[in-house]
């Protein structure tokens, strides 16, 4: 009794959280069109979506959205995490505050100051303020992957490069960036994912010119569910589960 | 007389306000094996620093064979670095790691193939070439963090407390072999240790320092036994401290009393009145150990000994107190040569071995001598 009802109880969390994602697997390739009965085998909502321009288009909007935020909030990121690192200046610990602020402040009240911004800058809504807005909220948690990896770094690495002839850029080149670099594919990876799925500060600050696939889905949903939306959650399934591996990957390679 | 190399002269250097080094003056010879010896924040690990570019003077000067070095970056000087935890890059080859030095003289492949290999055999680590870092022992990484530094021909090298890292055995293994590679490399080497048995069996000379200051400049003899003031008799070995009164002073010789006798000394090379205190200092192994019976000596009894293998060290009490480190070789004739505890006996030593040093303000010769003033 006492040694299966731990393990029926874990059953029961990991059925909890992996039943919605499996039925959404499963009625992906559901030949029916309603989405409560079962009509068979078929890929005819993979077709379909595929032939729903809108969406195709979306999804591009989306992942190039969601690269170029995460590679502009990664460079941006690091570098800021360097500047914390390896200096001391005045307002060191209020900078370093307030990246936890815009991490932990709720995403409407990011959202409608971001839209108040633009609208006030007269920036066009589409994909520059989406952009602005994605590396807005991306931003902290890269600063905070790059300062962990960081703070365990071993100062006298730099030190030993330069004494070997290394100038300080060349130095940053070798020694600096290769060390840091699984932190910076965590933070660039990290990025991404928030970029590709955020709903919230995207209504506010996207455009009828550029249409983003999270809010795509969400309108589509609105009136009712269609079966295509199962096909392409599976899609993005299958992504992020590849994106996943491969971050894992480089991860434990980088360790040998 | 030999040829300075690197001439340090009135180097000072304050963190947040502390002074760290305090207008130091030294002259490093070329080809000498010469150690700084401190306790930790004596400002050894700064001097070092400052020697390989990493930290700037405040003010004073650094010259290479007469080149001013003061504001030249550490990539541009002609010396290097192995640092206290190796610092090897970790992403890098054991032959990466080596090589990094010469691709940045951007000197040609075939050539760097070739003395990167020819340091790693210095150090006998040429089959290790394809490994990372993290797959070698302590030790190993020691040794490739050396070949790095050597592979450059540097005119010095720079050794942050490099086998404070490693256990007992392989320090000693590793201290034999630096002491080797010196000798073939013909590089000067600036060692940096807390350690003073390290610094005594490798070092030409040893520079003892302490709250940024020089307390001396000799070689291992003579820092040991001619120490020039207390702080360094106390950080060098183990030292007793007898208390001593000028009785009388002659031409070459001083008599001076110490517990009560009256013992004939050489005359010191400071200043000396009649009734001044001085201390009397005995290395443990200067110390002889009588017979209760024997007419000289002061006596004691035995409250500890330790078997050391070659040694029998002993604390002896004396009657007034005061605490005696004996350290005593085993004699050929007597190998079951022992004390007991509570055993009493008599504390002499051979003329000629004590060494003087004058009062000095923060320590008198006796305890009663501060409640006086």
């Amino acid at each position: 009794m006492t040694r299966w009802l731990p393990r029926v109880y874990l059953g029961l969390v990991y059925l909890l959280l992996y039943v919605p994602i499996g039925v959404l697997v499963v009625f992906s390739f559901n030949d029916s069109r309603s989405g409560y009965t079962w009509g068979g085998l078929s890929l005819r909502w993979y077709q379909s979506l595929f032939n729903n321009n809108a969406m195709v288009e979306a999804m591009w909007n989306s992942l190039w959205l969601a690269l170029s935020a995460a590679t502009v909030s990664t460079i941006i990121g690091a570098l800021t995490a360097l500047a914390l690192h390896r200096y001391r200046f005045r307002g060191k610990k209020v900078l370093n505050g307030m990246l936890f602020v815009v991490m932990m402040s709720p995403e409407i009240v990011l959202a409608i100051s971001l839209l108040a911004l633009f609208l006030l800058v007269g920036i066009q809504l589409g994909y520059v303020s989406l952009l602005l807005a994605h590396v807005t909220f991306c931003l902290p948690f890269v600063v905070i992957t790059v300062m962990a990896r960081l703070s365990g770094f071993d100062e006298s690495l730099p030190e030993a490069a330069r004494d070997l002839g290394a100038s300080d850029f060349t130095m940053t080149r070798t020694v600096l960036i290769p060390v840091i670099m699984p932190a910076l594919l965590a933070g660039w990876l990290l990025g991404f994912t928030l970029s590709l799925d955020d709903v919230v500060v995207s209504t506010f600050v996207s455009g009828p010119s550029y249409e983003i696939l999270p809010l795509r889905i969400y309108s589509m949903v609105r009136v009712g569910l269609k079966p295509e939306v199962n096909a392409l959650g599976t899609l993005l399934l299958v992504f992020s589960l590849v994106m996943l591996m491969l971050s894992q990957w480089i991860l434990t390679r980088s360790k040998r | 007389m030999k040829k300075t190399l690197l001439s340090l002269s009135n180097l000072t250097k304050q963190f947040d306000g502390k002074t760290v080094l305090d207008s130091l003056n030294l002259d490093i010879y070329d080809g000498e094996f010469i150690t700084l010896l401190g306790p930790s924040g004596c400002g050894k690990t700064t001097l070092l620093r400052l020697m390989a570019g990493f930290e700037h003077p405040d003010a004073g000067t650094i010259t290479l064979s007469g080149e001013d070095l003061t504001g030249t970056s550490p990539e541009h000087r002609p010396l290097n670095t192995v640092f206290q935890h190796y610092a090897l890059f970790p992403h890098m080859s054991v032959f990466d790691n080596v090589a990094y030095g010469l691709k940045m003289e951007k000197r040609p492949k075939e050539e760097i193939r070739e003395r990167v290999e020819e340091a790693l055999a210095m150090v006998q680590l040429q089959d290790y070439t394809r490994r990372k870092p993290h797959q070698l022992s302590g030790g190993q990484q020691q040794r490739v963090a050396i070949a790095r530094a050597v592979v450059k021909r540097p005119r010095l090298l720079l050794l942050d407390e490099p086998l404070s890292a490693l256990d007992y055995k392989l320090r000693r293994t590793m201290q034999v072999e630096l002491k080797r590679l010196q000798r073939e490399l013909g590089i000067t080497f600036v060692f940096v240790t807390h350690d003073q048995e390290e610094a005594l069996s490798m070092s030409d000379r040893v520079v003892v320092l302490k709250d940024g200051l020089v307390q001396q400049l000799g070689t291992p003899r003579e820092v040991y036994e001619r120490p020039a003031n207390l702080f360094t008799a106390r950080f060098v070995g183990e030292t007793n401290f007898f208390p001593g009164e000028v009785e009388s002073i002659h031409d070459g010789s001083i008599t001076v009393d110490v517990f009560g006798l009256k013992r004939t000394l050489r005359r010191p090379d400071f200043p000396v009145r009649q009734g001044q205190p001085l201390h009397v200092l005995l290395r443990p192994e200067d110390i002889r150990v009588l017979d209760p019976a024997d007419e000289q000596g002061v006596a004691g009894k035995i409250v500890e000994r330790n078997y050391k293998g070659s040694t029998l060290d002993s604390v002896i009490h004396l009657e007034d107190g005061t605490e005696v480190l004996a350290s005593e070789f085993f004699d050929e004739d007597d190998p079951a040569f022992d004390y007991r505890l509570g055993e009493p006996v008599k504390v002499s030593w051979v003329d000629g071995w004590e060494w003087l040093l004058p009062e000095e303000a923060d320590e008198p010769v006796h305890e009663d001598a501060l409640t006086d003033a």
